[in-house]
C-alpha cells in the first residue's frame, strides 16, 4: 500500500523495479543470516549424531552414542536437575526483587522516571564480566560480606562463592533488568482508578495490593518469568565464574565439552536438550497465558 | 489522571532492590583506587597503581584496540545492512515481511551458548576461527537483529504523508529517500548504530567461542583474567569501561531517549 503510494506519480519505474529492489535490499541481510545463523544451527543438530573416536576426532559416520550416554548416564539427569531447580529458584527471587522496582517505576512520573529507568537499563549495557566481577568482590571471603561480618566479630568467613549460593545471587541481580521490562510491559493494564476503588470500598492498602494488583500483573510475571528462566538455563558466564568450576549446569557443560575437551558431538547434544528445556517452558508460558487471560 | 501516591513501604521495598541491582557496580568503583595487590574489600590503602597497570598490560591494551576497531566495523556494517533492510520490510511491505522481520531477528532467540557452540563448529571447519573475519561475521549475526529492530521502529513511526508529499511534488523514490526520509530516521539510525557497537563491544559469549590465544577481545581478557587472577586490575578496566558506556549512552539519549531503543 505504501509502496503503492510513494510511486504513484512515477508510475512505470514501479511495477517491475518493486518486488526486483525488495530481493535487492533483503539481500545482505538473507545472506548474513543464511549463513551466520541458519546454517550452524541445522548443522548442530547434525553434528550431535556424528561418530567420534576416543581421540576426539570425527570418523565421519553416524551414531546415537551420545544421545544414548546423555539418556542413560545419571549424571547428565542431574546436570538437568540442578539447571532446572536452579534456574526456577533464580526465577522467583528475581521476581522478588524487581517487582517493587517495576511498581515504583510504573507509580513514579516525569523526569525521576526517566531517571530511574535509565538506571535499571544501563547495567544491561555492562558486561556480565564487570558484574560478576563486581559480585566476587561481595562474596569472596575477603569481600565486602565478609568483612563486614568480621567487623561485627565473626571469624570464620562465610562461605558466599564458588558455590551455588553465589552463582544464584550473581545471576539473580543480572538478571533483573530483563525481569522489570518484562513487568513494566505488563503492569499497562493496570489502572490508578481500579486501586481506587478498591481502596475506597474500603480494602486495606495489603488487599488492594494482594486483591487488585497482583492479578492484574499476572501476565506481565509470566512473560518476565519465562525471560528470566530461559536465560538463567542458557548463562555460564556468571556460574563459571562464580561457580569456580564446582557449579555443574547445562551450560558450563556445554562450554566445557565443546572448548575443553572438544566434544563437539556431546556438547551439541546438550546444547539441544537446553534448546528442548527452553521448548517446555515456552509451551508452559502458552498454557499458563491461556489460564490467567 | 491522576496517579495513586506510592506507599512508604513500597519505597522502601523499591531502594532495597536498587541497591542490590546497583552493588556490583558500585563496589568496583572504590575497589579500582585499591593498593592491594589481591582483591579484597574494602581496600586497606589506596593508590592508582591498578590504572598504571592497564598501560603496562599489552594484552588488554592490545584486546581493547581490537574491540574498538571490531565494534566499529561491525557497526558500519550493521548500518548498511539493516537500513536497507528496514526500509524493504516497513516502507516497500512485501508479503512475508513479518515472517521475514522474525527470521531476520531469530538469532536474538537462540541462547549465545548455544548460537556460539554452532558457530564454532561451522567456522572451524571454514578456518575462520581465532581470526578478525571470523570474529566479525560473528559479531555481524548477533548485533544486526538489534539494529534492524531499532532502525525498522524509528521508520514505522514516521510521518509518511512528508514523503508522500514529496513524491507528488515529483521527487524520484531515490531522492525522497536520501533528502526526506534518511534524514527523518537519523535518530533511529544514531540509536541502532550506538547499540550495535555497546553489543559488540560488550559481547563474551560468542567472542569467547571465536578468539584464540593470540586474538582476544576486552571482555574475554577480562574473563580470562578474573578466571585465573584475583586482583583490582579488571576493576580499573571496569570503571574506564562504565564511563566510556556512559558517553555512548548519553550520546543515545539525546538523539532518540534510551528508553525507546529498549521498550519502544
Amino acid at each position: 500500500m505504501t509502496a503503492a503510494v510513494l510511486s504513484a506519480p512515477i508510475g512505470r519505474e514501479a511495477a517491475p523495479g518493486g518486488p526486483m529492489l525488495v530481493a535487492l535490499l533483503l539481500a545482505p541481510i538473507a545472506v548474513l543470516n543464511a549463513i551466520g545463523f541458519l546454517l550452524p544451527v541445522l548443522n548442530l543438530a547434525v553434528m550431535s549424531f556424528q561418530e567420534v573416536q576416543a581421540s576426539g576426532a570425527m570418523t565421519g559416520g553416524w551414531s546415537t552414542a551420545k544421545w544414548q550416554a546423555v539418556a542413560t548416564d545419571s549424571f547428565y539427569w542431574e546436570l538437568l536437575g540442578n539447571s532446572i531447580r536452579t534456574s526456577l529458584v533464580i526465577t522467583l527471587l528475581t521476581l522478588v526483587v524487581s517487582y517493587p522496582i517495576a511498581l515504583y517505576l510504573h507509580r513514579s512520573t516525569g523526569l525521576w522516571r526517566s531517571l530511574l529507568l535509565v538506571l535499571v537499563i544501563s547495567p544491561l549495557l555492562l558486561s556480565a564480566v564487570v558484574r560478576t566481577y563486581g559480585w566476587i568482590a561481595i562474596l569472596s571471603d575477603q569481600g565486602l560480606v565478609n568483612a563486614a561480618l568480621k567487623a561485627f566479630g565473626a571469624r570464620e568467613p562465610w562461605r558466599l562463592m564458588f558455590n551455588l549460593t553465589g552463582v544464584t545471587i550473581g545471576l539473580t541481580e543480572i538478571l533483573i533488568p530483563y525481569m522489570i521490562l518484562a513487568l513494566l510491559a505488563g503492569f499497562g493494564r493496570l489502572d490508578a482508578r481500579v486501586e481506587e476503588a478498591a481502596a475506597t470500598l474500603g480494602a486495606p492498602p495489603f488487599k488492594v495490593f494482594w486483591r487488585v494488583v497482583v492479578p492484574l500483573s499476572l501476565p506481565g510475571v509470566a512473560l518476565g518469568s519465562l525471560l528470566t528462566f530461559v536465560l538463567a538455563v542458557s548463562s555460564f558466564i556468571t556460574p563459571k565464574l562464580l561457580g569456580g568450576g564446582r557449579v555443574f549446569l547445562l551450560a558450563t557443560e556445554v562450554y566445557d565439552q565443546s572448548i575443553v575437551n572438544l566434544d563437539w558431538p556431546l556438547a551439541a547434544t546438550l546444547s539441544i536438550v537446553v534448546l528442548v528445556v527452553f521448548g517446555v517452558a515456552i509451551a508452559l508460558y502458552g498454557r499458563i497465558l491461556k489460564s490467567v487471560g | 489522571m491522576d496517579e495513586r501516591p506510592v506507599s512508604p513501604f513500597l519505597k522502601f521495598c523499591a531502594a532495597l532492590a536498587f541497591v542490590f541491582l546497583l552493588a556490583p557496580v558500585l563496589v568496583v568503583v572504590p575497589l579500582s583506587f585499591s593498593g592491594e595487590v589481591f582483591l579484597s574489600f574494602p581496600p586497606k590503602s589506596w593508590s592508582l597503581r591498578w590504572y598504571e597497570a592497564i598501560g603496562q598490560n599489552p594484552k588488554m591494551l592490545d584486546a581493547f584496540l581490537f574491540s574498538l576497531k571490531l565494534a566499529a566495523a561491525v557497526t558500519i556494517t550493521d548500518l548498511i545492512v539493516a537500513v536497507p533492510a528496514a526500509y524493504a520490510l516497513v516502507r516497500l511491505a512485501p508479503r512475508g515481511a513479518e515472517a521475514m522481520t522474525s527470521l531476520f531477528t531469530a538469532p536474538l532467540l537462540l541462547p549465545t551458548i548455544v548460537l556460539g557452540l554452532a558457530m564454532l563448529i561451522v567456522f572451524a571447519r571454514a578456518g575462520l576461527l581465532a581470526t578478525p573475519q571470523g570474529l566479525y561475521f560473528a559479531h555481524l549475526v548477533v548485533t544486526l537483529p538489534y539494529a534492524l529492530r531499532v532502525v525498522s521502529t524509528a521508520l514505522s513511526t514516521l510521518p509518511i504523508a512528508v514523503e508522500e508529499a514529496a513524491a507528488t511534488l515529483g521527487a524520484s523514490p531515490l531522492t525522497v529517500f536520501r533528502r526526506v526520509t534518511l534524514p527523518l530516521m537519523l535518530p533511529g539510525i544514531v540509536a541502532a548504530g550506538a547499540l550495535s557497537f555497546l553489543v559488540s563491544f560488550d559481547e563474551v559469549v560468542l567472542s569467547l567461542f571465536m578468539s584464540g590465544p593470540r586474538l582476544s577481545t576486552l571482555p574475554v581478557e577480562m574473563y580470562r583474567h578474573v578466571e585465573t587472577r584475583a586482583d583490582p586490575l579488571v576493576a580499573a578496566i571496569s570503571v574506564l569501561l562504565v564511563l566510556f558506556t556512559l558517553v555512548i549512552v548519553v550520546v543515545v539519549d539525546r538523539s532518540l531517549g534510551l528508553a525507546k531503543a529498549f521498550v519502544k
